[in-house]
């Protein structure tokens, strides 16, 4: 029998194994890069034209995607800003950095994102030359973790088309009801904001009343979620008020009234 | 009954690797909620369990003992790693259903427990095909287990609506705690139970055996 328990044959079998391995693994790794980071932004693509109602089965999501145009928009001033590279910039990777994000508050922090970027990406669908959707990515705590998603409006900036998230760690049969079709309909139509500009948008608990003046502001809960429900609601209002899209919201209003004169 | 074909079946139910000897239960409890993503949790674990043992009753003879393990969990990473890689190219919606799943078949205690235990003393053939078995014997609880808990949990089976549910208009009331990872041990339980009142010769000989009650004894005489 070999003996294979001396110092240099362990060496040598240990290095030799090491070697082989990583270099499998590092040619895969390489080989099927482009392919699944186009993965990951084909599904980015298809949750945002989920959002906005744009899927078509006819159609591939390049195609339908075509008619998107993305913007990214500084956050406090809520005008379009050019200055940075739209492919390269990343939601995550900007709230992390000290110099790019907002530390919020208790009271601020509606939708516990702790920090709030100073950049953000904003998708506008056209069609016949004039913009008919505003896609607003969302983010907030849930139950068991942060919910990532998409907020369409009408160019109105008051009714919305949908909303679809696109990462969460709701439970199973409950919170990650949130996915469920039949829930996600409900949301056509609601409108954010009353006529004074406060924002109502709510997921409340239970169904809602129809006959109620609050209705166009309500969407029914998912029961066994409630926790999920509110964190919906928080991270609607965060988002929509004066620390997400507020600024930009009354900047693109204000545009289209000059417009009009 | 030939060797080959021995090595093959006998995984499935005679020592199945989780009915048996209760092995690689934290993916038979975490993934069994629908029945598409566990079918790909069961092949990817099918393929690395049988490569696996395949490579490394390969170089066995050239295995230093004293870091046998960590080259075994070499070679299995490696495969896990391709496995993963692979399915983020081409299945991308099934690899983050998975996710941290198909890494955790790293420490699949029956992954580790068929190199150390079999591929180790037998010949690359033979390995290959118990690491096929194992990991077919590991399938078929899953699958089971998913079938089980998509149909009476949610409705449906493979996506498709078989049981309308109330939610969506039909009659059926889905049972949330099947969509859980806790109702797993129930079934594997009851798994378990079905198959050693088949297999008799499964049923373990108790540890021990509760003493007569003395009081009743005094009594009696």
């Amino acid at each position: 029998m070999r003996n294979n328990d001396t110092i240099s044959k362990t060496l040598l079998v240990a290095i030799l194994l090491c070697l082989f391995c990583s270099a499998i693994i590092s040619y895969t790794a390489v080989s099927l890069k482009d392919l699944q980071e186009a993965n990951v932004r084909l599904d980015m693509q298809k949750k945002i034209l989920a959002s906005a109602n744009l899927l078509d089965e006819n159609k591939t999501v390049e195609e339908l995607f075509g008619s998107i145009e993305s913007k990214i928009i500084n956050l406090d001033t809520g005008r379009y800003d050019s200055s940075i590279n739209l492919s390269s910039f990343s939601e995550r990777a900007y709230a992390r950095d000290v110099n790019t994000s907002t530390v919020l508050s208790v009271d601020q922090d509606i939708a516990t994102i702790k920090r709030r970027e100073n950049y953000q990406k904003v998708y506008l669908h056209y069609q016949n030359g004039k913009i008919s959707a505003v896609i607003l990515p969302v983010r907030g705590y849930g139950l068991w973790g942060t919910l990532y998603g998409f907020l369409a409006l009408e160019s109105d900036l008051k009714t919305i088309i949908g909303l679809e998230f696109y990462q969460h760690k709701e439970t199973a049969g409950l919170g990650a009801e949130v996915d469920n079709p039949r829930w996600k309909a409900l949301w056509e139509g609601k409108k954010i904001s009353s006529e004074t500009g406060e924002i109502l948008i709510s997921v409340i608990k239970g169904s809602v009343d129809k006959t109620s003046p609050k209705a166009q502001y309500q969407v029914d809960g998912l029961s066994g979620a409630t926790i999920t429900g509110r964190g919906v609601s928080n991270l609607l209002s965060f988002w929509l008020g004066d620390l997400g899209y507020g600024p930009y919201m009354k900047e693109m209003l204000s545009k289209d009234e000059d417009a009009d004169v | 009954m030939s060797k080959i074909k021995e090595v093959l079946l006998n995984p499935i139910f005679n020592d199945n690797p989780i009915a048996l000897q209760i092995l690689g239960i934290c993916s038979a409890l975490a993934i069994t909620g629908s029945l598409y993503p566990t079918l790909i949790m069961c092949v990817a674990l099918t393929v690395v369990v049988s490569f696996s043992s395949l490579l490394v009753s390969l170089i066995r003879n050239h295995i230093p003992n004293n870091i046998r393990i960590i080259v075994q969990m070499t070679i299995i990473a490696t495969l896990v790693m391709l496995v993963d890689e692979l399915l983020q190219a081409f299945d991308y919606e099934t690899s983050r259903t998975l996710s941290v799943f198909v890494g955790l078949i790293i420490t699949n205690c029956i992954v580790m427990g068929r190199a150390e235990a079999f591929a180790m003393q037998n010949g690359p053939w033979l390995s290959f095909v118990d690491g096929l078995g194992n990991g077919l014997g590991y399938s078929i609880i899953l699958i089971l287990l998913a079938f089980i808990k998509e149909l009476l949990g949610a409705g449906t089976l493979f996506g498709f609506e078989i049981l309308p549910l109330v939610q969506n208009g039909g009659w059926y009331v889905g049972n949330n705690f099947l969509l859980l990872a806790p109702s797993s041990f129930f079934l594997i339980g009851l798994m378990i139970w079905g198959l050693r009142s088949w297999k008799t010769e499964q049923v373990e000989a108790p540890k021990y055996k509760i003493a007569k009650n003395s009081l009743e004894s005094e009594e009696g005489a």
